[in-house]
């Protein structure tokens, strides 16, 4: 199948490594994919500010540059639900919109990719060692992806998982809310890192980049001995 | 007391709450038990996502034709012999309740718990009058007597006091001398009031929901203060929300068992009460005179605008329990008596942006309070309303911020741009960077890295890799 690959500012600049991975395991399962090189960043950081104006532009630049696309995939969760918010954003458009509309209907969250389209619930990943999962907000609310990420990752040899505790709550990334509410965002991650410190976890997996660099950052701050992984560079283990 | 519950600014107060060690973790065990109660309560009842839908659909419906809606309650309830009144202001509210107190000879006061009295700051327009205003829910009693406390949450208002410290405000206020059991100390409470209820002159409540069709105020509470409170004074008053009516007691089993589930995960409350009116011929209790003041206070002014929605709100607080920001800074950080998510969309529409524009912020937009309100109020939608409106239509973003999306929205939109700025990113960042990490960035990343490591940018982007992978023929 082929698979045009929306990878997200933040893999793109921060977390190359993860971009790999979702290459490497999605042509693993028979992919074929392109990388369209007018991508840029889907908005996000602007629009959740209240800056919408500014952040249309982007959103355009988004929409032409995936039109031909037939599937859209991307190994983020937030990144995804924001592409489903563009037919919201241009309703009154009557050019735009239903561009955006298009948009939405082919663009998959990798894991829900994986499992609801491939059928495939075991990429035959192996990773020794203890994990715990953190289901970042905008995936399983908004975007509706729950079960996905956990279903390929029960299946993932040698890997066993701890719940973690309050796994429900923010890890207080929400983007320009990290910085312009440091204050909080650094008590909310804090309780993430210290929940993830008592499952006894080697590994804390996520599935959205922002989210993982919020924690990732905190427990390498605080030295602690857990290292975090983003789904697709789990999936790519073996 | 009004809406407005302090002077400090938001982060001022957020600072100062959050070295309250004891609010953090009663506030975090409280949000733990309250949700496990109301997911169990929801599941119980089961299909709760039609029930939510069905709650939804009832409290449009009714903001969709709230004038006939009021017209009805109101005539219904003249019928009976009661006296309606439309506040259109604060003012217009606790002066039309001055009026009816002063020309009962109303001298003793009790109070059932009522959110919008204390929004329209009725106890301390009551006190200047001279009179005796004694709140009867147990929370807001013990508020009360620790020197007017405001209230941290909307159902449980004490929430942020331990038991020792209500065990000293009763040793204070009332010459308790047992121990800080609950037990004990609600019994203390009880005897107390019980002789304030045998001797008020007034009885003033709120309203869960008024019914349109018969003429009543619906009442839910677990103590049975509010029945106290409405059959046993003379006169007797009820102020109540423009907003919160439903057409007939059918909607209102509807609402009330959302309510109950979502507040405290119960099916029912202990007492669910109707008041209808004055005592009729034959009552065997009941008020003499019974007045319903309606308030509006900047509500018919949310009507009709792209934030309606948020009039939907039960006043369950199941948002406030699942909140990850209320949990850490607690109720008072929002400096109103509504706190959480649906404060922080209410209370800058009632109470403005000059004072409240910092509460749509305080949120990480992650959709716990979105998913868990029984009515479908899309409340992170309306904190990104609000966002909206503060930077495009009051323009009060602050100057460095609106440069830098500006810059976002330019360079962000421009795939040569994005392409060039990404690039140099790595070697911008090179004199910050050591093992690939930055821990004190320059300009934006300062407030990041004050708490967190950041990661370098990559020297390889993924783009880059992707076109060597390319020329490679795909899989290797």
């Amino acid at each position: 199948m082929k698979v045009t690959l929306f990878i997200t500012c933040i893999v793109d600049m921060f977390q190359a490594d993860v971009g790999k991975a979702t290459v490497e395991v999605l042509e693993r399962l028979g992919c074929d994919i392109e990388f369209p090189m007018g991508q840029v960043c889907c908005g996000q950081p602007a629009y959740n500010s209240g800056y919408v104006e500014e952040s249309k532009d982007a959103m355009k630049k988004m929409i032409t540059t995936f039109e031909n696309a037939e599937v859209v995939v991307t190994p983020s969760g937030s990144c995804a639900t924001m592409f489903k918010e563009y037919q919201h954003i241009f309703h009154d458009d009557p050019v735009w919109r239903p561009r955006a509309e298009r948009l939405a209907a082919k663009t998959y969250e990798l894991t829900e990719f994986i499992v609801n389209v491939l059928k495939v619930e075991n990429v035959g990943a192996k990773l020794n060692g203890v994990a715990t999962y953190h289901p970042s907000c905008h995936m399983t609310r908004l975007l509706g992806v729950k079960d996905a990420p956990m279903t390929l990752l029960k299946n993932v040899e040698g890997l066993r998982f701890e719940p973690l505790p309050n796994a429900h709550n923010c890890c207080g990334f929400g983007g320009t809310f990290s910085v312009k509410m440091g204050n909080i965002s650094e008590q909310m991650v804090d309780e993430k890192v210290d929940s993830t410190e008592r499952t006894g976890a080697d590994f804390l997996i996520g599935a959205d980049g922002g989210c993982l660099m919020n924690i990732g950052g905190r427990i390498e701050r605080r030295g602690k001995p857990i290292r975090v992984m983003h789904i697709a560079e789990v999936l790519n283990s073996r | 007391m009004a809406m407005k519950i302090g002077e400090g600014k938001f982060k001022e107060n957020v600072n100062n709450n959050m070295e309250d060690t004891f609010m953090r973790g009663a506030v975090a065990g409280a949000q733990e038990r309250l949700r496990t109660r109301r997911l169990d309560a929801a599941e119980e009842l089961g299909n709760w996502e039609e029930w939510r839908s069905h709650g939804e659909e009832i409290r449009k419906h009714v903001l969709n034709n709230l004038d006939y809606y009021l017209h009805e309650l109101a005539e219904n309830l003249q019928k009976r012999g009661g006296h309606v009144f439309f506040a259109e202001t604060a003012e217009e509210a606790t002066g039309y309740i001055r009026e009816v107190v002063n020309a009962n000879g109303g001298k003793k006061i009790l109070k059932a718990k009522s959110m919008v009295t204390e929004e329209i700051g009725l106890n301390g327009v009551l006190e200047n009058e001279g009179c005796e205003v004694i709140e009867t829910d147990l929370g807001e009693y013990i508020l009360q007597l620790d020197e007017h406390d405001p209230p941290s949450h909307i159902v449980t208002p004490a929430l942020h006091k331990n038991k020792e410290q209500i065990r000293n405000v009763f040793a204070q206020k009332l010459d308790y001398k047992l121990t800080s059991k609950p037990e004990e100390l609600a019994l203390h409470a009880r005897e107390t009031l019980r002789q304030e209820f045998l001797t008020a002159d007034i009885g003033i409540t709120g309203c869960n929901f008024a019914i349109a069709e018969s003429g009543s105020i619906g009442l839910v509470t677990n103590e049975g203060n509010a029945g106290l409170v409405s059959d046993l004074p003379k006169t007797q008053i009820a102020v109540m929300g423009m907003e919160r009516i439903v057409p007939t007691f059918e909607e209102f089993e509807v609402l009330v068992g959302l309510l109950t589930r979502s507040a405290v995960g119960q099916k029912l409350t202990s007492y669910i009460t109707a008041l209808s009116g004055p005592r009729e011929e034959g009552d065997a209790d009941g008020p003499e005179e019974f007045h319903l003041v309606i308030v509006d206070n900047g509500r018919s002014k949310i009507l009709g605008t792209e934030f309606q929605s948020v009039l939907q709100c039960i006043r369950c607080a199941a948002c406030i329990n699942v909140c990850p920001v209320y949990r850490h800074i607690g109720g008072h950080s929002y400096n109103s008596i509504y706190p959480g998510p649906i404060g922080a969309v209410l209370t800058p529409l009632l109470g403005g942006y000059d004072d409240f524009k910092d509460l749509p912020y305080a949120s990480t937009l992650c959709a716990a309070c979105t998913d868990a309100c029984p009515v479908k109020i899309p409340l992170h939608e309306l904190l990104h309303k609000h966002r909206q409106v503060i930077v495009e239509k009051e323009g009060r973003a602050p100057i460095s911020e609106k440069l830098a999306m500006k810059a976002f929205g330019f360079g962000a939109a421009s795939d040569p741009m994005y392409a060039a700025g990404s690039k140099m990113a790595a070697a911008m960042m090179k004199p910050f960077t050591k093992n690939d990490r930055i821990s004190s960035g320059p300009g934006p990343l300062k407030a990041w890295t004050e708490i967190r490591e950041f990661p370098a940018p990559n020297k390889e982007r993924f783009r880059d890799w992707f076109k060597q992978h390319e020329k490679g023929g795909g899989e290797q």
